[in-house]
Order: structure tokens, then C-alpha cells, then sequence
């Protein structure tokens, strides 16, 4: 982040949040208009620090009210190479939040010439979330692996932070702590601390509404990370009809058909009707 | 009061087939339960090989569709090519999210064919904020997304040619919508396939 950079951008208008439609917004909800629903992950993070580094571990749902509209969507999100970072809350709040500083993290090494470390991505994102004082709905666990070995962090929407050697967040957070809480053990290795992460979001799955689909973890140690997608997938579509439905060409009566060639082939547009076109109700 | 998302009311499904894409909407523009006009517009071609279909408020849809006029072409005028879908799907991120604490009450659906071979399906769904949901399959909108999942999920099959595509999304899109009272009243079809557009309105119940 250049700070002789941040005067220029605010004079063109460029960056930041923008507010134009705010006060109609709210004269909307003034008149009783309902706030729409927005994409969530109500979900089950966590993190645990092993021997070496640290296993990170989501669930894969996104909810829109009481509709699940991902079915394996990814929440664990790059910051780095050496640092990632699992998002709960609004969506378009976690998304943005890892995407800014994971290009500041981006920035900041190559003008350091150095590999990122995890307290400053922990320090970008705190200063942002407590800046917007918990507007910006965003619950993180941030791991990673730098030249003080490994290090776990939650970070809440308010911009306050913990730093433990394991970590749950979002909704199925308390089924997934329960599962720790029982089994957490110092100094584990690398197996042992996958299988615990599978276990505790694996509880979150079965036990917590906001929370499904499958397994996903990443492991971050000196040797750099390994994403590990959809490990598990307990929740496979379990019936289908053989072959699928198949309706004729013709099933769904065609009143106009034009045909648009691509700007970039020869243009020809031919316009059929059909005399369907004609009828009336 | 409902939610503001319900006042003109819509219905969208994009679906993705073998080396082409669907996307297809209702025709009703109505304000709350009273219907004023069918032939309302919530597919907008961006560039030859992207679509957004917009749901949500007609005010804010037509204001996003100029917005994205302008930032597309632009971006053509500087950059001299085309803005692949996925760069348009992340500039409507970024244009949403931007408005964040002031949203655009408008739902976007972006499908296109991009890829190396600039003809892989690219299919994406997002909320009002911005948040992208990607998907290899279909994406729903619109205020009857509970009734259009369930028939895209039992529907919907992998890797179909244009012609089953058409069939497929028409009878999902029929068949959601009569179980919609804000949405309806005729509906249209824009399959793409690397060689061109083919636009197809269909005969759909009136009431």
C-alpha cells in the first residue's frame, strides 16, 4: 500500500465503499421494505497448530436465508503462499476482506523482498475489521508458516484477535470445539492433526444447520502448503433417475426464433415465425 | 412489507451444455401483484460471448446493465479485445461490493463461454453484495429460486448439445415460473454456442 497513493485515488473517486445509495436504502427500510437476504456461510472453521505447522479445515455450504445456494463452495481462502486464511460470515465480506490484503501481503513482499509473515496479515486484517467497527461481517482463522514457525489466529467481525493452538469458528463452531476440546493433543504429527480437523468439521456437518457438503483442509509447514479439496464427501447425491429426463425437440412451443451470428464471424440474422405467433392467450 | 426483491418480481436460469451455454428468463415487468407490461428485458448480452441476467429491482437492473455497458466498453477501447467472462463476473463483484452499505437491490447471473479454447461454459450466480457462487451446472434467480432449484436438480443433465439444452432450461423455467405469481407471462431463451447467438421466445401461460 503506497501512502502518497491514497490522496489520488480518493481526488479520482477510485477505491473505498460507496454510499450513493445508502440514504435510499433507508428510506426504503423506513417504509417497513424488508432488508434482502444475503449470501452467508454459516459455517464450521478450524484450525489446529501440529509438530511442524498447521492444518486449517472447512465445511463447503453457503446458505442464502433457509436455501443452500453453494453446495461446495471454497472458504478457505489465499493470502499467501505461506498464509492462508478460512472465512464465516457474509460472504462478500470474507471474500473481499482476503482478497484486499492478500494483494497488500502481495505488495508488501515484493517491496520488502521478504517472505510475508502471518502477524501482519493478522494486523492488516484486524486494523480493516475494527476500522469499519464489525460492519464488515467477516469471523477468520488465519494460519500460516513464517520464520517464526507456525502461528493460528481467529480474528472477529469487530477486529479483536486470539491466538491458540486450536481455533473454531462460525455457527457450527461449538460442535466442532466440543470435538477438540475432547481429543486436542500437544505436539501432534501431521495425520494425527488431519484426522482431528476431519472429525471437528465433520461434527459441524452432522450436528449445525449452516453447515454441510463436504470436507476441505489445507496443511501449511516449511515446505509450503498442500489444499486438500473435498477430502471427504459424505453428503454424494444419493438418488438419480437412470438416464435422466429427456423431453423431444419440439416439447416447448417456439412463437420467434432469430439466430444471432458473433460480431467477430460474418453478420447474418435470419428471423423465423412461427405461426403460433399469431394465436392469442 | 416484502422484501424489495419481490416488487417487479423475475425468474432466471443460466445452465451450462457441451461446448454451449443457456440462459433464459420471464417477460413479466409488474409492480408488486399488479402486472403492467410482458416483454420486459432482464438478459443483457456484454461482448459476443457473455450474458448477465439481472433479478431484483427493474430500477437498479437497468442502471447496473448501463454501468456495465460502460465499464465493458471501456475496457474494450483501452484494452483493444474482448473482456472475458470471468474478468466481467469479477468487475460485477467489484461494481456490487463496492456499494456494500448502500447495495443495488439486484441479483446478477453471469454465463458465457471463455476458456483457452473460448468455449468452455463459465456459469456464476451472486448475491447483491457481490459474493460469487460458481457452478459447472445451472444457476437460479429470481424470486422463485426454491421451485427452479428442484427442477434444475432432477432436471438437469450433464454435457447437453444446444437443442436438448433449449429443451431442458425451457421446461425448467416453464414449469418454475407457474408456480410464481410475480413471475410469467411469456419467457425467452438465448442459447450460445461458439458460432452465434439463437434467441427463442416461447408460448408460456398468461395468467
Amino acid at each position: 500500500m503506497l501512502p502518497s497513493s491514497a490522496p489520488l485515488h480518493e481526488a479520482l473517486g477510485l477505491g473505498g465503499f460507496n454510499f450513493d445509495n445508502t440514504r435510499r436504502n433507508q428510506v426504503l427500510g423506513a417504509q417497513g421494505v424488508a432488508a434482502p437476504r444475503v449470501k452467508k456461510t454459516g459455517t464450521t472453521i478450524v484450525g489446529v497448530v501440529y509438530k511442524d505447522g498447521v492444518v486449517l479445515g472447512a465445511d463447503t455450504r453457503a446458505t442464502e436465508g433457509e436455501t443452500v445456494c453453494d453446495k461446495n463452495c471454497e472458504k478457505i481462502h489465499y493470502i499467501a503462499d505461506n498464509i492462508w486464511c478460512c472465512g464465516a460470515g457474509t460472504s462478500a465480506d470474507t471474500e473481499a476482506t482476503t482478497q484486499l490484503v492478500s494483494s497488500q501481503i502481495e505488495l508488501h513482499r515484493l517491496a520488502t523482498g521478504k517472505a510475508p509473515r502471518t502477524i501482519t496479515a493478522l494486523t492488516m486484517l484486524k486494523r480493516k475489521l475494527f476500522q469499519y467497527q464489525g460492519n464488515i461481517s467477516a469471523a477468520l482463522v488465519l494460519g500460516g508458516f513464517d520464520c517464526n514457525g507456525p502461528s493460528l489466529y481467529t480474528v472477529y467481525p469487530h477486529g479483536s484477535t486470539d491466538s491458540l493452538p486450536y481455533v473454531t469458528m462460525g455457527s457450527g463452531s461449538l460442535a466442532a470445539m466440543a470435538v477438540f476440546e475432547a481429543e486436542y493433543k500437544d505436539a501432534m504429527s501431521v495425520e494425527e492433526a488431519k484426522a482431528l480437523v476431519q472429525a471437528a468439521i465433520m461434527s459441524g456437518i452432522n450436528n449445525d444447520l449452516g453447515s454441510g457438503g463436504s470436507v476441505d483442509m489445507l496443511v501449511i509447514n516449511k515446505d509450503g502448503n498442500t489444499v486438500l479439496r473435498n477430502v471427504v464427501r459424505p453428503n454424494e447425491r444419493k438418488f438419480r433417475k437412470a438416464g435422466g429426463y429427456s423431453f423431444p425437440k419440439g416439447t416447448a412451443k417456439v412463437l420467434t426464433q432469430t439466430f444471432t451470428p458473433l460480431s467477430s464471424l460474418p453478420i447474418d440474422v435470419t428471423t423465423t415465425r412461427s405461426p403460433a405467433a399469431m394465436e392469442v392467450g | 412489507m416484502s422484501s424489495i426483491m419481490q416488487y417487479n418480481g423475475a425468474a432466471i436460469i443460466a445452465m451450462a451444455g457441451k461446448d454451449c451455454i443457456a440462459i433464459a428468463s420471464d417477460k413479466r415487468y409488474g409492480i408488486r401483484n399488479q402486472t403492467m407490461g410482458c416483454q420486459m428485458k432482464k438478459i443483457f448480452q456484454v461482448g459476443d460471448k457473455t450474458f448477465v441476467g439481472l433479478t431484483g429491482l427493474a430500477t437498479d437492473m437497468q442502471t447496473l446493465d448501463q454501468k456495465f455497458r460502460f465499464r465493458s466498453n471501456m475496457y474494450r477501447l483501452r484494452e483493444e479485445r474482448e473482456m472475458s467472462t470471468e474478468a466481467f463476473a469479477n468487475m460485477v463483484t467489484s461494481l456490487l461490493y463496492e456499494h456494500r452499505f448502500g447495495p443495488y437491490f439486484c441479483e446478477p447471473i453471469v454465463a458465457g463461454l471463455g476458456g483457452e479454447d473460448g468455449k468452455s461454459p463459465f456459469l456464476c450466480g451472486m448475491d447483491l453484495l457481490g459474493a460469487q457462487v460458481r457452478t459447472e451446472d445451472f444457476m437460479v434467480g429470481g424470486d422463485c429460486t426454491e421451485a427452479l432449484y428442484g427442477l434444475c436438480e432432477s432436471m438437469y443433465r450433464p454435457d447437453l448439445g444446444p437443442d436438448e439444452l433449449f429443451e431442458v432450461i425451457a421446461q425448467c423455467l416453464l414449469s418454475g415460473v407457474d408456480r410464481d405469481c410475480l413471475a410469467g407471462w411469456g419467457c425467452v431463451v438465448h442459447v450460445l454456442t461458439p458460432e452465434g447467438v439463437t434467441t427463442r421466445d416461447l408460448k408460456g401461460r398468461m395468467d
